[in-house]
C-alpha cells in the first residue's frame, strides 16, 4: 500500500502517543474555562473524545507487523534525579487497549448525555482526565510515569463517583479508593527498590536486569508479590472484590464501564508476568485456583441478584476471572486469548451497562423483580439485549467465543483437565444467569411497571452507540485475525524472551 | 579576606526589620480611624524585596559574616525565598480576610513581618546563640498572632498553651546549647562539629544533642511534642495557621538539618534511630487522630503531624539526598498546606462560623472554584502524582530506601493510605450534593484580588513541584552540597579568635 510510505503520515508517529495522551488534558482545560451552559460541555467533550479514538485509529493503521519491541516510541528525559523519563510506546498488548480506551469515550459521553443535569462542567472535565489518565496507564514504559497515571486514574473517578452517585456515592467512593489505592504503597516501595538496586525506572531495561538474575531472589519475590498486590486488587481477583459490587450500583453508568478489568489485567500481563515471568511462574497456582474460584463464585453470585447493577459486578468478577486464568496458564494461546478477551469483555460490558442505563433511566428502578414483558414495548432494546448476552455468553460467530476458547482450550492443555472443566461450568452458569435476566426483564407477562410508563424506545443517540458495539461483536466474532495478527506480535515477544531463558 | 560587606549577609533580614519598623511606625502616626489595609500592602511589598534581596544573595560569593556567626550559602537561599514566599502568600490572604474594623491590624502585619525576621535568621544563623535568638524573635510573634481574635475565647487559650509549651521546649533548647558548649567549648557549629569526636565528656555531647532535638522537634510539632498543635491550630485565625502551620516549621526543619548533617554527622548512628522512632510515631498518631475528628481545622493540624513524620523520613536518607529531600518536602508541604488554609479561611469565615467538615457539604456546588481548589490540595496531601506530595514523599521515601530503611518507607506509604481516608472524607463531602434539610445557606465566599493571588501562587507551586520539580530539586540538591561542605571562607584567624573567646 504505497500511500503508507508517505513521509507525511510518518512524521507524526513519533508524536501521536503524545497527542492521543494529551488531547483529552487539553479537552478538560477547554472544558473548564468555557461557560457551564446547557450541553456545552457535553458537546464539546464529545467533539474531542471522537477526534481521539481517530486519532488511536492511527495507530493499528501504521503498526509494522513482525516488528519486535515497541513502536511509535519517545524517550525524553523528564526528571534528571531521579532519572525519570517520558517514555511512551505501544507493542500488539497494548495497542488495541488504547484504542478500546478512544471508543468507549464517546460511548461513555453518550451514556452520561442525559443522565447528567448539573454541574456537566466539572463531570465532563473529570472525565476527560480519566481518559488521558487510561491512556497513560496503557502507555507508559517508564515505571514511575506508569505509576503516576496508574495512581492519578483513581482521582477523577473517586470524585465522579462521590458527585454524582446514587445515594452512597461518597462511602462508595472512599472504598473504591482505599481499596486501589493501600495496596499501591507496597507497588510504590517496590519501585522504589528496583530502582535503588538498578539506576533505572526503564521498562525493557529492567526487563533484562531481572532476567539476568543479577538481583537478590528473595527481596525480588517480595518485589514481584507488591506488583501482583496491586494489580490484583485492582482487577479484582477472588478474594480481593470486596469494592466492586458497591462501585458498580452507586457509581454514574458511564463510569462504572471503565473502573475494572483492563488497567488490572493489562498490568498483570506487561508488568508482573513480563517483568518477573520466574516469580510469576511460582505463584500462578495460586492464581490459578483463584481464578477459577473466581469464576464460579462470581457466577453463583451473579445468579442471586436482585439489582442487575450487582448482578454485572458479579458476572464481571467471573469474566475476570477467566481472563486472570488465561493470564496465569502461562501459555502462548492462552495469553492470547486473555488479550482478545479483554477487548471483547470491555465492549460487551459497555454496551449492557449502557442498555441497563437506558432501562434504569425510563423506569426509575435497578430491581430486576419490577421489570416483566417489556419486550413488545419496548423491541429494539430488547433486540440489543438480547444480542449482547449472547455475546457475553460466548455463543459462537459473537466476539466472546474465541476468547473464551482460547483460554479454555489452553487450560485444558497446558494447565489441568480438571480445572478447565471447572472453569467451563462457569460459562455455563453465565448463560443461566444472563438468560434468566433476559427472560424476567422483557418476557413473561408485564409487570406494573411496563404498563405503567408509554413505550419508549431507544433514542437515536443511544442507537448511535449501540449498534455499532453490536456489530463491532459481530465482527470480533466473524474475523478475529484482524485483531490477533497484531496481538500475537508481542505475546510472542513475551514468550520467545521467557523460552531465552530457560 | 572578607571581600562582601558584613550587611549583605543579612540583607533579607534587614529589609524585613525596616518594613515591619515602618509599619508600626506608621500605624501609631495615622489617625485611629483611617483603614489599615494598606499597612498589609506596604508588608507584602517589603517582604517581596527580600525575597528578590535572597535571590540576588546567590550572586555574591558564598561565605559568613559578623565574625562567623551566620552564613550565605544556596542552603540558606533557599530557605529565605521559602519563607518569603509563604510570608507573601499569607499576607495577601491576610488582606482579604481580616475584618475591616479591626483596629491592631498594624500589629498584626508587623508581627508577621517580624516573626519572618527571625525565621530567616535561623535558617541562616551558624552560631548557636543567634540560632536561640532567631527562634525567640521568629517563636515570640507566632505566639501573639495566635492569640490575635482576642474576643473569642480560644484565642486567648491558644496563646498561652502555645506560650507556655513553647517556652519550655525553648528552655530545653537553651539547655541543650549549654551543655554542648560545655563538652565542645564553643557555640559555633563548624567548630562544634569539628570537635565533637574529640570531646572528652561524650555523655554530656549527647545529653546536649538530645535535649536540642527535643527542643526542635517540639517547634516542628512531631510526635510525642504534638499535644500543643491542634488546640493551638484550633484557636488561632486560619490565615496565621497556614502562616504557622508551614513558615516556622520550614525554619525549624532548616535548623535540624543543620544540627543533625553539619554539627553533629559523627553521631548518625545515635541520633538516626532516635529520628526513626519519632517519624513513624509522628505518622502513625497523627493520621490515627485525625481520622477522629470533627473539625476541619484539628484535622489538618493533626495531618500536619503526619506530614512532619513523612518528613522526617528522608532524615534517614544518608548526606545530601537526605537534605535535598527534606528541604523539597518543606518546599511540598508549604505549598499546598498554605493552599488549603487558604480555602478553609475564605470557607469557615474569619469568625468561624462553620468549622466542621460537615459545613463543607456541597461546596462545589455553592462554590465550584474553591470547592475544586479544595479537592486539588487535599488531593495534593494524599500524595497523588503530578501534585507536589506526591514528589515530596516520593523524594523522602526513596532517600530512606536508596539507605536501607524500607521498613520505614512501607509504614510511611501504608500510613498515606490511611491519611487518604481522612482527606478523601472532606473531599467527597465538599463534592457531594448538598442536601435540603442540613445545608446552612450559607452565601458563596467572596474571592478577592489579594486572596486570589494567593491561591494561584499556592495552586502554581504544588502544580510546578508536582510537574517539573526538576528545578526545585536541583536548588535544593545545591543547597544540600552548600551545607555538607565546610564554610567557603572559614579563615584560620576567625577561628581562634572564635576558641579563644569563651
Amino acid at each position: 500500500m504505497a500511500w503508507r510510505g508517505n513521509e507525511k503520515v510518518n512524521a507524526i508517529n513519533p508524536s501521536i502517543l503524545t497527542l492521543i495522551l494529551l488531547l483529552p488534558l487539553a479537552g478538560a482545560g477547554l472544558v473548564m474555562l468555557l461557560p457551564d451552559r446547557g450541553k456545552l460541555p457535553a458537546w464539546i467533550t464529545l467533539f474531542i473524545s471522537l477526534i481521539t479514538f481517530g486519532l488511536t485509529l492511527h495507530l493499528p493503521a501504521y503498526f509494522a507487523l513482525g516488528q519486535h519491541g515497541f513502536q511509535f516510541e519517545i524517550n525524553k528525559p523528564w526528571i534528571d534525579s531521579p532519572a525519570i523519563f517520558y517514555h511512551v510506546g505501544v507493542d500488539g498488548l497494548s495497542l488495541w487497549l488504547v484504542v478500546l480506551v478512544g471508543l468507549l469515550a464517546p460511548v461513555g459521553v453518550l451514556a452520561s448525555w442525559n443522565a447528567i443535569k448539573e454541574r456537566r462542567k466539572i463531570y465532563y472535565a473529570l472525565f476527560l482526565v480519566q481518559q488521558t489518565a487510561m491512556f497513560g496507564v496503557f502507555i507508559s514504559l517508564d515505571l514511575m510515569l506508569y505509576y503516576g497515571f496508574w495512581e492519578l486514574s483513581l482521582v477523577p473517578m473517586a470524585i465522579l463517583i462521590a458527585m454524582y452517585g446514587r445515594k452512597d456515592g461518597p462511602k462508595a467512593a472512599i472504598k473504591f479508593f482505599l481499596f486501589t489505592f493501600i495496596p499501591s504503597a507496597p507497588l510504590l516501595v517496590a519501585i522504589l527498590w528496583l530502582y535503588a538496586r538498578t539506576g533505572s525506572f526503564n521498562f525493557s531495561d529492567l526487563q533484562v536486569l531481572i532476567a539476568s538474575g543479577s538481583l537478590p531472589a528473595t527481596p525480588l519475590a517480595w518485589v514481584a508479590l507488591a506488583f501482583l498486590l496491586a494489580f490484583a486488587v485492582k482487577v479484582p481477583v477472588f478474594p480481593l472484590h470486596g469494592w466492586l459490587a458497591d462501585t458498580f450500583s452507586e457509581a454514574p453508568v458511564a463510569l462504572a464501564m471503565v473502573v475494572a478489568g483492563k488497567l488490572g489485567l493489562y498490568s498483570m500481563l506487561r508488568f508482573h508476568v513480563g517483568l518477573f515471568p520466574d516469580q510469576a511462574r511460582a505463584i500462578a497456582p495460586l492464581l490459578i485456583a483463584l481464578a477459577v474460584i473466581g469464576i464460579l463464585y462470581g457466577a453463583c453470585l451473579a445468579l442471586v441478584q436482585r439489582d442487575f447493577w450487582r448482578l454485572l459486578a458479579f458476572a464481571a468478577l467471573s469474566h475476570l476471572s477467566l481472563i486472570t486464568l488465561g493470564i496465569y496458564g502461562l501459555t502462548f494461546t492462552g495469553w492470547n486469548g486473555a488479550i482478545y478477551q479483554i477487548l471483547n469483555h470491555e465492549t460487551i460490558d459497555a454496551s449492557l451497562f449502557v442498555l441497563l442505563g437506558v432501562l434504569e433511566i425510563r423506569y426509575a428502578t435497578s430491581q430486576i423483580a419490577s421489570y416483566g414483558g417489556l419486550a413488545n414495548k419496548i423491541p429494539r432494546t430488547a433486540t440489543l439485549f438480547v444480542i449482547t448476552s449472547l455475546a457475553m455468553i460466548g455463543l459462537p460467530m459473537l466476539s466472546s467465543f474465541v476468547g473464551e476458547f482460547l483460554i479454555l482450550s489452553s487450560t485444558f492443555t497446558g494447565v489441568s483437565r480438571g480445572l478447565a472443566i471447572a472453569a467451563t461450568l462457569g460459562v455455563i452458569l453465565s448463560a443461566a444467569y444472563m438468560l434468566w435476566l433476559v427472560q424476567r426483564i422483557f418476557y413473561g407477562p408485564q409487570g406494573a411497571l411496563a404498563a405503567s410508563r408509554p413505550p419508549d424506545d431507544l433514542r437515536i443517540g443511544e442507537s448511535a452507540v449501540l449498534w455499532p458495539l453490536a456489530v463491532l461483536m459481530l465482527v470480533m466474532g466473524l474475523a478475529p485475525s484482524l485483531w490477533m495478527r497484531t496481538i500475537e506480535n508481542r505475546v510472542s515477544a513475551i514468550h520467545i524472551h521467557q523460552e531465552g531463558q530457560r | 579576606m572578607n571581600s562582601v560587606p558584613d550587611i549583605y549577609r543579612i540583607l533579607p533580614e534587614v529589609i524585613l526589620t525596616l518594613t515591619g519598623v515602618a509599619i508600626m511606625m506608621i500605624d501609631a502616626s495615622i489617625p485611629p480611624d483611617w483603614a489599615r489595609r494598606s499597612l498589609g500592602w506596604i508588608a507584602a511589598l517589603g517582604t517581596t524585596v527580600a525575597l528578590y534581596a535572597s535571590l540576588w544573595q546567590l550572586s555574591l560569593p558564598m561565605g559568613t559574616g559578623f565574625s562567623e556567626t551566620v552564613e550565605t550559602s544556596a542552603f540558606t537561599v533557599f530557605f529565605h525565598v521559602l519563607i518569603c514566599g509563604i510570608v507573601l502568600v499569607t499576607l495577601l490572604l491576610s488582606l482579604d480576610s481580616l475584618p475591616e474594623d479591626s483596629h491592631h491590624q498594624g500589629e498584626y502585619y508587623a508581627l508577621i513581618v517580624f516573626g519572618a525576621v527571625g525565621m530567616c535568621l535561623l535558617t541562616g544563623a551558624i552560631e548557636l546563640l543567634v540560632v536561640f535568638i532567631a527562634l525567640e524573635i521568629s517563636s515570640i510573634s507566632t505566639y501573639i498572632l495566635a492569640g490575635y481574635r482576642k474576643q473569642s475565647g480560644r484565642g486567648p487559650e491558644a496563646a498561652i498553651k502555645y506560650f507556655l509549651l513553647g517556652s519550655f521546649a525553648t528552655g530545653f533548647l537553651l539547655y541543650g546549647i549549654a551543655l554542648t558548649f560545655g563538652a565542645t567549648g564553643t557555640t559555633a557549629i563548624y567548630e562544634i562539629a569539628r570537635h565533637v569526636s574529640a570531646a572528652p565528656n561524650r555523655s554530656m555531647v549527647l545529653a546536649g544533642m538530645a535535649l536540642m532535638l527535643v527542643g526542635i522537634l517540639f517547634k516542628v510539632s512531631a510526635a510525642p511534642f504534638h499535644v500543643w498543635t491542634p488546640d493551638v491550630y484550633e484557636g488561632a485565625p486560619s490565615p496565621v495557621v497556614a502562616l504557622m502551620s508551614t513558615a516556622p516549621k520550614a525554619a525549624a526543619f532548616a535548623l535540624l538539618l543543620r544540627v543533625l548533617f553539619e554539627m553533629f554527622p559523627t553521631l548518625r548512628s545515635v541520633w538516626s534511630p532516635m529520628l526513626w522512632i519519632v517519624a513513624v510515631l509522628s505518622m502513625t498518631v497523627g493520621n490515627l487522630a485525625a481520622l477522629r475528628q470533627q473539625s476541619v481545622k484539628r484535622m489538618l493540624a493533626y495531618s500536619s503531624i503526619a506530614h512532619a513524620g513523612y518528613l522526617l523520613a528522608a532524615f534517614a536518607g544518608l548526606g545530601t539526598i537526605g537534605i535535598a529531600a527534606a528541604s523539597f518536602y518543606t518546599a511540598a508541604y508549604a505549598a499546598m498546606n498554605v493552599g488549603i488554609f487558604a480555602v478553609v479561611t475564605l470557607v469557615s469565615g474569619y469568625d468561624e462560623k462553620r468549622p466542621l467538615i460537615q459545613d463543607f457539604r456541597g461546596l462545589i456546588y455553592r462554590s465550584p472554584l474553591l470547592g475544586s481548589l479544595l479537592i486539588f490540595f487535599l488531593v495534593s496531601l494524599v500524595g497523588i502524582p503530578f501534585t507536589g506530595g506526591f514528589f515530596g514523599k516520593f523524594y523522602s521515601f526513596s532517600a530512606a530506601i536508596g539507605a536501607g530503611a524500607v521498613g520505614l518507607a512501607i509504614i510511611g506509604l501504608l500510613n498515606s493510605g490511611v491519611a487518604a481516608g481522612y482527606y478523601l472524607r472532606l473531599a467527597f463531602v465538599a463534592a457531594q450534593r448538598p442536601e435540603d434539610g442540613d445545608t446552612i445557606q450559607a452565601p458563596a465566599p467572596q474571592v478577592g484580588v489579594a486572596v486570589g493571588a494567593a491561591l494561584l501562587f499556592a495552586v502554581a507551586a504544588t502544580l510546578i513541584l508536582g510537574i517539573v520539580p526538576g528545578g526545585i530539586l536541583r536548588a535544593s540538591e545545591a543547597g544540600a552540597h552548600s551545607l555538607q561542605a565546610p564554610p567557603a571562607e572559614a579563615s584560620p584567624s576567625g577561628i581562634t579568635a572564635i576558641q579563644t573567646n569563651p
